[in-house]
């Protein structure tokens, strides 16, 4: 049998939306919004880990890295919020 | 007969021996170092988890440690009403293992943030605080990055209807406000308990308040954290 190929899954973390994210405000307010970027309105920071799976298939893969950041609480649902892209 | 109480090192652990220290000079109680994979630890009287940077804070401070061998006989002696102090990365540690509730994120000024400061004392019924004053300011220092306490409304107020808020930043006259609010942590929280009142974590760290030669004003608030400790579980 052919072995599966190594999906990238992307996870992003970041605070909820009521927690405040100083860095993302920081960079937003004293980089972006003095700039000519005008139409820029806000900046959100996070940190992103690209997880290798073997699958061949995107949702599938997906749905395993969802489970891996639930049960190894790779983010604290009481602050954060995750995406799951493959 | 001896208290005997287990201080769990995790690599990356630096304020273990000053936890040992502290609880060694009280009368009567032999405290242990005890590496995170030791078996042991749920034979104690009560666990102290200490400050650090435990396995380097990757991820976020406490989760990569919230996950050892350790938390699961760390969680046993929570649950059989024994006390459990996190202090620092120790209280991160307590939250990420679901020990305690709410997230410890990056202060608001980004900075890592080491001075001293002083906390009010808002329940007097924890393990930890029982010897203590409602109301009575403590001298303390911090020195961390991830601190600023966070809950989501709902939570803070349960939190607060329920007394688990157990230290607040203040200023020198014990009074609460944004200005003394070293790193922007909600409400100005700096330690929380469960709502059994046997599992607290704060941020500022007793340890190195525990004898007048270690602070800037001859104070050693606290021992008085560890003296509460050794009372409760003595009565």
């Amino acid at each position: 049998m052919a072995k599966a190929k190594l999906l990238p899954v992307k996870v992003v973390i970041s605070n909820k939306e009521g927690a405040n994210d100083p860095e993302g405000e920081t960079i937003y307010r004293d980089l972006v919004a003095k700039s000519g970027f005008k139409r820029v309105r806000g900046i959100r920071s996070g940190k992103f880990l690209k997880v290798m799976v073997e699958s061949d298939d995107p949702k599938e893969a997906a749905r395993l890295v969802k489970k891996m950041c639930d049960e190894l609480r790779i983010y604290n649902p009481a602050a954060h919020s995750v995406t799951v892209e493959a | 007969m001896r208290t005997n109480i287990a201080v769990v090192r995790f690599p990356g652990s630096n304020c273990d021996l000053d936890a040992v220290q502290a609880l060694r000079m009280i009368k009567g109680v032999n405290a242990d170092l005890l590496w995170h994979e030791e078996r042991s630890i749920s034979d104690y009287d009560a666990v102290v988890l200490p400050g650090g940077f435990s396995f380097g804070d990757y991820l976020r401070g406490g989760a990569i440690a919230a996950k050892s061998p350790a938390m699961e006989r760390v969680s046993k002696v929570a649950s059989s009403g024994r006390p459990v102090l996190g202090i620092c990365n120790g209280f991160q540690v307590l939250i990420e293992a679901g020990l305690l509730p709410g997230a410890l994120l990056r202060n608001t000024s980004l900075r890592f943030v080491c001075r001293w400061v002083s906390v009010r004392v808002e329940n007097t019924h924890t393990s930890f605080t029982r010897g203590l004053r409602k109301g009575q300011r403590l001298r303390l220092p911090i020195a961390h990055n991830e601190g600023r306490f966070y809950a989501s409304p709902s939570i803070l107020n349960r939190l607060k209807d329920e007394g688990q808020a157990v230290f607040r930043y203040c200023d020198e006259h014990g009074r609460v406000s944004d200005a003394a609010n070293p790193t922007g942590t909600i409400d100005n929280i700096a330690g929380v308990c469960n709502r059994e009142g046997n599992v607290m974590g704060l941020m500022p760290h007793p340890e190195r308040a525990s004898e007048p030669i270690l602070s800037p004003d001859g104070s050693a608030d606290g021992a008085l954290l560890f003296e509460s400790l050794i009372g409760w579980l003595n009565c």
